[in-house]
């Protein structure tokens, strides 16, 4: 099959799959509505970190509150959506390791669809709407000159974002068929990446910030389309256009990404583990 | 010849397996767990393939679904190359996984319906009379709208048998179907399978640990072990040369010695009042009963069928184990159906 | 009461049972100090912007992240220890017959939890702290006497970590659904710990509330227990408290649930 059509393919069994999810969910509301409750409050305990930080200093890193919240906001909604659409793969390993995961080869979908649209968690929702609640109230606090550009800017990151924390969940789900039980490496780049995020690039070492530029490009998520709002210089000195290049890099991590997901199925099928 | 429905070509899998041999140290050891398998079903045919544990079963059909790659040979199902063409194959199989749902937990049996419906595109015409003809020959009528986590284990397994045939799939994979079901439900999925399998002339492989499934339902058995056809033919070709045996349970008033019984039956353990004894499953028991009966203190009796694995254990122990294959064994079966 | 020696050997089977999964343990380190060093930055930043902060000077700081990345896996502070089995055991019922055993509920899971906790600051703990100290300023003692004091408090704070837990998990007798409880083990442990921000750097009142709450003894108290920032019996004393008293309500709550399921019939 070609690619386009594949790809529709996996959306349309996306849609119908996670449409399962969602009705067997509403089966318990009272303990959805809960659990969407706990997601908020959990997630936003890393904002609340970030204000009790504030209650003690003016700036971090030079980086002022409405400033940080930008790049709090940036990240958590760009991961909130990335979450909410492929969380799941971090449940393949188990799905590996019981054997289930086979009922799903069986079936005529893409697999990654199936795998991602697996446990459609819909509770997942609170992280990024308590992420764009603070990304909104950054958007009028912090100072920025705001041209049609700077506008266009905000979507577009987010959306290049979502495919960037994209991309890392699906490549730790296909090394999950490598090492099954090594699901945590993946936190590591996801629920890592974000809270690296959630705090200016002048906190960190530098060479630490090239990694985050230039190897796993985390960077593009906030970093740099934030430096670019609020006309701040970006510590590695990128060319002017830089945080308009975000679909770019979006891209170099969808295009490996799908590569590794490929070469991990591929592997399955012929250890079968 | 004319090509056969499920065609397998000195079909190899060979797995790397990683064991601990010692705190830090892994060992790498290749197991072959199909080697060299080669055999043909027609279209509409219904077989039993059966094997003790870790024999290359649950392999051999992961090849035939798609789900796993073989190492070498040629494999064909349909005149699809399964590995290759995974998705175009699944919409002409249907494969029920004994002890592992796939029916939606927390919905109405029908909700996993709808969802078969749309995800293989099944036309709205047949889905409605496919869907009305399972539920009336399979009993769901009352069921369609319980939560499936509400059924009984039975009722699930016909719920699942169902699902995997709305698409009108050519070939259907049982695993396991009966496992854990009551007599009941059992000879209702029983009389199923023989009806869609006349009816519709849809090939059924199923691999199963309860002879009478085989017994009622298929013509043709397959058995494999260590990863090699060893039988190939009817199930009572199976029983003669494994020389299977039923066993007879003796509830006694009391305790006593051994009952003294006609060979070739003879007594194999002795749990106080309780007695077990062996005969050729070729004989009938009634003359052992009426013969215990008129000499012994009876308070109950029943009759065990064969176990599977030790039919085949018995078989294998009588053969001398894994035949050699011959030196150049064409795609032919091992033994020609009788 | 089944003999004593049952609770030992239930510790050594929890500790071996985590022993067995050597992938996940290799991950979890692996995590913990990817985390370690983002919070590590933060804090070093925090502390430039407000030297002496909570008490603390910089290389303090920064033990104080190791410290609790060290611990997080051994302390279950966002939950992940036995509660979540027991929790799963009320809410199917299987409760019933450990009531019936004849060992004590509270010591078994007790002594569960603590054969985890020991594989968990071994297993998990040990690396990302060698780490820290190694590639960061440490704020470590020189004198045994210290570090043996650090133990005796690290052991106080995975009792209350437990005496917790359990009431969290005995809740789902009530409350028939462990999900919002294994939530709020998270949020109250993550929070209310010092994960996020040691304690002593909470401004104003909030700060005087948590450091009052039992959360306090697992991380917070054993850190300046290590880093000479308190009088030692002093914090024996506040972890000891909480300790008695949380356990003890452990045993009201549980005999409670008892009665609850006898009345029921299981």
């Amino acid at each position: 099959m070609r690619w386009p059509s594949r790809a529709a393919e996996g959306v349309r069994a996306y849609r119908l799959i996670a449409g399962m999810w969602i009705r067997s969910t509403m089966t318990y509301r009272a303990s959805f509505a809960l659990t969407v409750c706990g997601n908020l409050v959990l997630t936003g305990l890393d904002f609340v970190a970030i204000l009790l930080m504030f209650s003690q200093v003016d700036a971090l890193g030079g980086w002022t509150l409405p400033e940080v919240a930008l790049l709090y906001g940036l990240s958590v909604t760009a991961f909130g959506i990335a979450h909410l659409a492929f969380g799941s793969m971090a449940s393949l390993g188990g799905r590996v390791r019981d054997g289930s995961f086979d009922t799903l080869l069986v079936r005529p979908a893409p697999v990654l669809a199936q795998v991602a649209a697996d446990r459609f968690a819909l509770r997942r929702l609170g992280r990024g709407v308590q992420g764009a609640g603070v990304l909104g109230w950054a958007l009028v606090a912090a100072d920025v000159d705001w041209t049609v550009a700077k506008v266009l800017l905000v979507p577009l990151t987010l959306v290049c974002g979502a495919v960037i924390f994209g991309s890392l969940f699906v490549a730790g789900g296909a090394f999950q068929f490598l090492a099954q039980d090594a699901a945590e490496v993946q936190n590591a780049f996801t629920y890592g990446g974000t809270t690296l995020l959630q705090y200016p690039p002048t906190v960190f070492g530098r060479d630490l910030v090239r990694g985050v530029t230039f190897v796993l490009p985390l960077a593009f998520v906030n970093w740099v389309p934030a430096a670019h709002l609020l006309g701040r210089p970006y510590p590695l000195g990128l060319p002017d256009g830089a945080a308009f290049a975000a679909p770019l890099v979006a891209l170099v991590c969808a295009v490996p990404a799908g590569a590794v997901w490929r070469i991990g199925l591929r592997s399955y099928r012929s250890t079968g583990s | 010849m004319a090509d056969a429905f499920i065609e397998l070509d000195r079909i190899e899998k060979v797995f790397e397996v990683r064991r601990k041999t010692g705190f830090l140290k892994r060992e790498r050891r290749r197991v072959r767990a199909v080697d060299s398998l080669s055999f043909r079903v027609e279209r509409g045919e219904m077989v039993g393939y059966i094997g003790p544990n870790g024999a290359g079963k649950s392999t051999t059909v992961k090849m035939l679904t798609g789900i796993l790659t073989p190492s070498a040979g040629r494999l064909r199902v349909a005149g699809i190359d399964p590995s290759r063409e995974r998705t175009r194959l699944a919409h002409r199989m249907g494969v029920v996984f004994g002890q592992r749902t796939t029916l939606w937990w927390d919905l109405p049996l029908i909700d996993s319906y709808k969802l078969m419906h749309r995800m293989y595109r099944i036309p709205d015409a047949r889905y409605r009379e496919n869907l009305d003809r399972l539920v009336e020959l399979l009993g769901l009528g009352e069921l369609l709208d319980v939560p499936v986590r509400q059924l009984s284990l039975g009722q699930r397994m016909r719920g699942d048998i169902a699902a995997a045939l709305l698409h009108d799939p050519e070939v259907l994979y049982l695993d396991e179907p009966t496992i854990g079901l009551d007599v009941i439900s059992k000879t209702r999925v029983r009389e199923f399978l023989r009806q869609l399998n006349t009816e519709r002339a849809t090939t059924v492989l199923l691999t199963t640990h309860d002879l009478q499934d085989i017994e009622q339902l298929c013509s043709r058995v397959m058995v494999i072990d260590h990863g090699r056809l060893v039988y190939d033919g009817a199930l009572a070709g199976l029983h003669e040369v494994g020389e299977s045996e039923r066993t007879l349970v003796v509830d006694l008033e009391r305790e006593l010695p051994p009952i003294d019984a006609p060979a070739p039956a003879r007594v194999v353990r002795v749990e106080g009042p309780r007695q077990w004894l062996a005969f050729p499953a070729s004989e009938s028991a009634a003359g052992l009963v009426a013969r215990i009966a008129a000499r012994y203190p009876l308070v109950d009796l029943s009759v065990r069928e064969p176990d599977i694995e030790a039919v085949i254990a018995k078989m294998l122990r009588g053969t001398g184990d894994v035949p050699e294959p011959p030196p150049d064994r064409d795609a032919s079966p091992v033994t020609e159906p009788s | 009461m089944g003999s004593w020696r049952v609770y030992p050997a239930v510790a050594a089977g929890a500790f071996r049972r985590y022993a067995t999964y050597r992938a996940a343990t290799a991950a979890g380190v692996f995590t913990n100090t990817v985390f370690g060093l983002i919070l590590v930055y933060t804090y070093l930043a925090l502390w430039e912007a407000r030297p002496g902060l909570g008490g603390y000077d910089q290389a303090q700081a920064v033990t104080y992240v190791w410290l609790g990345q060290a611990l997080l896996a051994m302390l279950a502070v966002q939950g992940g220890g036995f509660e979540t089995e027991l929790m799963e055991r009320i809410r199917t019922g299987e409760i019933a017959v450990d009531l019936y055993r004849p060992v004590d509920l509270q010591l078994w899971w007790l002594a569960n939890d603590v054969g985890r906790a020991v594989f968990q600051l071994l297993g998990r703990g040990v690396v990302p702290f060698l780490f820290g100290a190694l590639f960061f300023p440490a704020a470590l003692p020189g004198e045994a006497a210290v570090w043996g004091a650090f133990l005796v408090s690290l052991l106080l704070a995975v009792l209350v970590s437990f005496a917790i837990r359990y009431l969290f998990a005995l809740s789902v007798f009530w409350l028939l659904d462990g999900q919002g409880v294994a939530q709020a083990v998270m949020v109250t442990g993550v929070f209310c710990s010092g994960m996020t921000l040691p304690l002593n750097a909470f401004p104003g009142g909030l700060g005087e509330v948590v450091r009052a709450l039992p959360w306090a003894a697992q991380l917070q108290v054993p850190a300046d227990v290590l880093m000479g920032e308190t009088a030692v019996p002093a914090a024996y004393l506040f972890q000891a408290a909480w300790a008695v008293a949380l356990l003890a309500a452990g045993r009201l709550v549980q005999s409670a649930a008892t009665r609850r399921v006898v009345v029921q019939g299981g």
